[in-house]
């Protein structure tokens, strides 16, 4: 009896607790992992970045929250010269680093801050470029800045500019990922002297909404608003990520009003978030795209009307119910609906097995055999890749379509699938970058990427030609229209079957107000406000 | 004694040398290439590739490489991460005393209803006790970890309302760590309900956690006191009209806990990896969670590291368990 008194006086008390934080505002966020470290351009985890760069930091330009449209960030302007090799950063007044218990800032952000979090990466000479072991910066090396940087200058306290190798359109939306972080050199620069280098990534000191308080390894992360924020302050004042690696668990304390928010919920779990009292849910569409690569260079897939005629065969609303559980959309298009330039026009190829069979006749392949790859992995663009793959296998036997499903060990399989000639068609997947259709259609299908990323091996001229026009434009209206047009032959020449893009669901409780999903799959707290 | 002492440390270090060589061998062995799964599907230019290998080491012949870890290790040095680019002891450090803490409590639980549980059994031998404690040992060793674990939550923290979710301690406490043991840096940081938040934290996972070492320490507590019980000097202790309680307690008990001694030490190997399992159902932030993840990442460090550094703790234990076999059995000391 005195034990069940005990337990019970221990949740009074926990109660209690919560309530009274309740006035002070805070927002437990049930995280799904832990991030690898606090410096965002150390590392390429979405987990990592919620942790750092979105919470703690601030690019030169941003996402618009909810959004893959680019807004001033500590930069209040930019300018890009004619010839689109200078871009100029205006830097805005007053912005201030945070102060904490580890660090004084004596001056605000200016333009030594912006070179040293750039140049750190760039140049290997820089004594913060191994100032952890293994440092590789690899998103920085991914959106290959070290080929397209030729210098950054100092034009005065307040204006940098970039000067770049060649004209580059994406690299404003590059800049505002979330490696471009801006890092406050006085504090680096005082590490340095201490010989405690390894600090920066351990105790991170941003401009950003939040600032860091403590971190308790793989349990707990605080943060408290920056009351000096360049704009409005967060509304929440203080933010606590409590890491809940389980689904199931993470579901069970969203109920016991624990925590305010699960990013990732079951899909099972779906329908019963929705008739819960108290509890919401949000739903977008992600920033991905799962697809059926075939090779185009191996015969007889080098036959668009085979291609387009193996497109007609898969019946993707089955893949839809049976591998996403609802938790997908079909693809149309190669990039996905949140993209600017998604053309929307496009028809998708009809699911019509007859007219699929008939087609492979009338150009004369009979009896052919095939491959289809599967992931050994789940990813949000394809949750069960096996069971994909068998899908598309009983649909391509039902046009006469002998096919074998394989699979290989993960790095395995995505160095075999580079090869030109491979042997069978490919379920693989990509997860925007920067918002940019360019990280999609150039990374993706563009000629430079055949032996790559592009898995399709497909290097077509006319498609070639309008993605690297568009990527030297800087107009973004005209840019779209080429994109939209690129899209327009991409769908004609079928280098791929595009299957689906996931549909993100995030649940939590229905005292969170003003959250919004981010397409790059971040969680981000700035503008989220909790209800008494 | 000393003799006993030297030989026993003596095993310790080919045992060490041993795991250090296999640990290493493992990773290796697994099929998937670190610098390939890091960089995912945005892959990365055989250029890229080959500046990686060097810049992480990988170039190097395999002996090389191993020699170099065996030097490093000698000099206290684990590595560094690969994925968290963090030293592989300090992150070794900062989870194992919730590990230890988790561990000893669930063990706590598991010897203090265990031995009993199995002394019941064997003196009831055959009655509705017996069958009932040998009955829920069978289902509480059978029981799958996951499924147990959630049951719990759904029936005392959920429905109940009881106990917490998951975690150590409530998020509304925060103080500094001292001992890494959050039931002393609770009483130490003097907040106001902080150690029953500790302790509310620490039920479910402790039970969960020790139900399979408490069903194998109950059965062998029941057979070996079984066996005891029918020795001749029972039955002379039984003759000379001795009480049973004094029996059992002294004479019985004493000589059967040699088997359940090594039983329990050997449990300590299987709590690490039941570990595993209740530290993510828990969000307890061990070193279970830790090393499963650096499995699937191939982080290399890390598995070798912590792998040697779990192997170093079950291997002390033991150590620990056969001195201590040395105060129960003298016969065993002076052998």
């Amino acid at each position: 009896m005195i034990f069940k008194h005990g337990l019970t006086a221990v949740a009074v008390a926990g109660l209690m607790a919560f309530a009274g934080a309740a006035q002070a505002k805070t927002f437990v966020y049930c995280s799904e992992g832990s991030p690898e470290g606090f410096d965002p351009a150390l590392y390429t985890a979405g987990t990592t970045f919620d942790a750092s760069s979105r919470a703690v930091f601030n690019k030169l330009v941003e996402f618009e929250r909810g959004t893959t449209n680019v807004v001033p960030g500590v930069a209040e302007s930019y300018e890009v010269s004619d010839d689109g090799l200078e871009y100029t950063f205006h830097l805005r007044p007053g912005v201030k680093f945070h102060t904490t218990d580890y660090f004084t800032p004596s001056r605000d952000l200016n333009a030594d801050d912006v070179i040293f979090s750039f140049e750190r990466q760039l140049d290997p000479e820089n004594p913060y470029h191994q100032y952890v072991e293994g440092a590789s910066w690899e998103y920085f090396n991914g959106m290959s800045m070290p080929d397209l940087i030729e210098s950054i200058e100092k034009v005065d306290d307040m204006t940098v500019k970039f000067v770049l190798k060649r004209p580059e359109a994406p690299m404003i939306a590059n800049l505002a990922m979330d490696f471009a972080s801006i890092q406050s050199k006085e504090y680096a620069d005082q590490l340095a002297e201490a010989g405690n280098e390894a600090q920066l990534n351990q105790k991170p000191v941003g401009t950003g909404p939040f600032q860091f308080v403590a971190y308790q390894p793989d349990a707990v992360i605080r943060y408290k608003a920056n009351q000096e924020y360049w704009t409005d302050p967060a509304a929440i004042e203080n933010l606590v990520f409590a890491i809940t690696p389980d689904q199931a668990v993470r579901l069970q304390k969203l109920k016991a009003g624990e925590c305010h928010l699960d990013p990732y919920p079951n899909p099972a779990d779906l329908e019963e978030i929705k008739s819960t009292d108290g509890l919401q849910l949000k739903q977008q569409e992600g920033l991905n795209v799962g697809y059926l690569a075939y090779n185009t260079q191996v015969e007889p897939f080098d036959n668009p009307k085979v291609r387009k005629a193996l497109n007609m065969a898969i019946n993707k609303q089955a893949i839809l119910d049976v591998v996403f559980q609802g938790s997908g959309k079909v693809a149309k298009a190669p990039i996905p609906p949140t993209i600017w330039s998604y053309n929307d026009q496009l028809e998708d190829d009809p699911y019509d097995p007859d007219a699929a069979r008939k087609m492979l006749e009338d150009e004369g392949v009979t009896d052919l055999s095939m491959k289809v790859w599967a992931m050994p992995v789940q990813r949000p663009y394809n949750p069960n890749a096996r069971r994909m793959a068998e899908l598309i296998q009983a649909d391509f036997e039902k046009i006469g379509v002998n096919t074998e499903v394989v699979s290989y060990e993960w790095g395995e399989y995505l160095e075999r699938s580079k090869a030109e000639d491979r042997d069978g068609a490919v379920l693989l997947g990509w997860t925007g970058d920067n918002g940019d259709p360019d990280n999609f259609l150039a990374v993706l299908l563009g000629c430079d990427a055949v032996g790559g990323s592009n898995r399709a091996q497909w290097c077509h001229e006319p498609f070639n030609d309008l993605i690297q026009k568009a990527k030297v434009v800087s107009d973004q209206a005209e840019r779209a229209k080429l994109y939209e047009e690129a899209q327009v032959v991409f769908k004609e020449q079928a280098p791929w079957a595009t299957i689906a893009h996931s549909v993100v669901s995030e649940a939590m409780s229905d005292k969170v107000q003003d959250y919004k999903i981010d397409p790059f799959g971040g969680h981000i707290f700035y503008g989220v406000d909790i209800s008494e | 004694m000393l003799r006993f002492l030297l030989h026993r440390f003596g095993i310790l270090i080919p045992t060490f040398i041993g795991v250090s060589i296999v640990t290493f061998a493992f990773i290796r062995v697994l099929p998937g290439d670190p610098i390939l799964l890091l960089a995912g599907e945005r892959g990365v230019t055989p250029e890229r590739y080959a500046q990686l290998q060097e810049l992480l080491g990988f170039d190097r012949p395999l002996v090389v490489q191993y020699w170099d870890y065996l030097w490093a290790i000698l000099h206290g040095d684990f590595g560094t991460s690969l994925v968290s680019k963090q030293p592989v002891l300090d992150e070794f450090l900062a989870r194992f005393p919730a590990t230890l803490e988790l561990s000893l409590c669930a063990m706590f639980l598991a010897v203090i209803i265990g031995i009993p549980a199995g002394v019941i059994a064997a003196v009831k031998r055959g009655s509705i006790y017996d069958q009932s404690i040998m009955t829920t040992a069978l289902v509480g060793y059978s029981m799958p970890i996951f499924w147990w674990g959630l049951l719990l939550i759904i029936l005392f923290s959920v429905t109940l309302g009881w106990t917490p979710v998951s975690g150590r301690i409530s998020l509304m406490y925060y103080f500094p760590q001292v001992t890494g043991f959050m039931l002393i840096d609770s009483l130490l940081s003097g907040e106001k309900g902080a150690f029953a938040s500790a302790v509310s934290h620490l039920i479910l996972p402790s039970i969960v956690l020790g139900t399979i070492p408490l069903a194998v320490i109950a059965r062998q507590t029941r057979s070996a006191m079984l066996e005891v019980l029918g020795e001749d000097y029972v039955r002379t202790a039984r003759a000379k009209g001795l009480s049973s309680g004094r029996i059992v307690g002294l004479h019985a008990l004493r000589n059967a806990l040699i088997p359940v001694v090594t039983v329990i030490g050997l449990q300590v190997g299987v709590m690490m990896a039941g570990a595993i399992l209740t530290e993510t159902i828990f969000s307890w932030p061990g070193v279970g969670k830790w090393m499963l993840d650096s499995v699937f990442k191939r982080d290399y460090p890390v598995v070798q590291g912590g792998l040697l550094l779990i192997a170093a703790v079950v291997m002390v234990v033991n150590l620990m368990v056969d001195l201590l076999y040395g105060f129960i059995n003298p016969r065993i000391r002076q052998g």
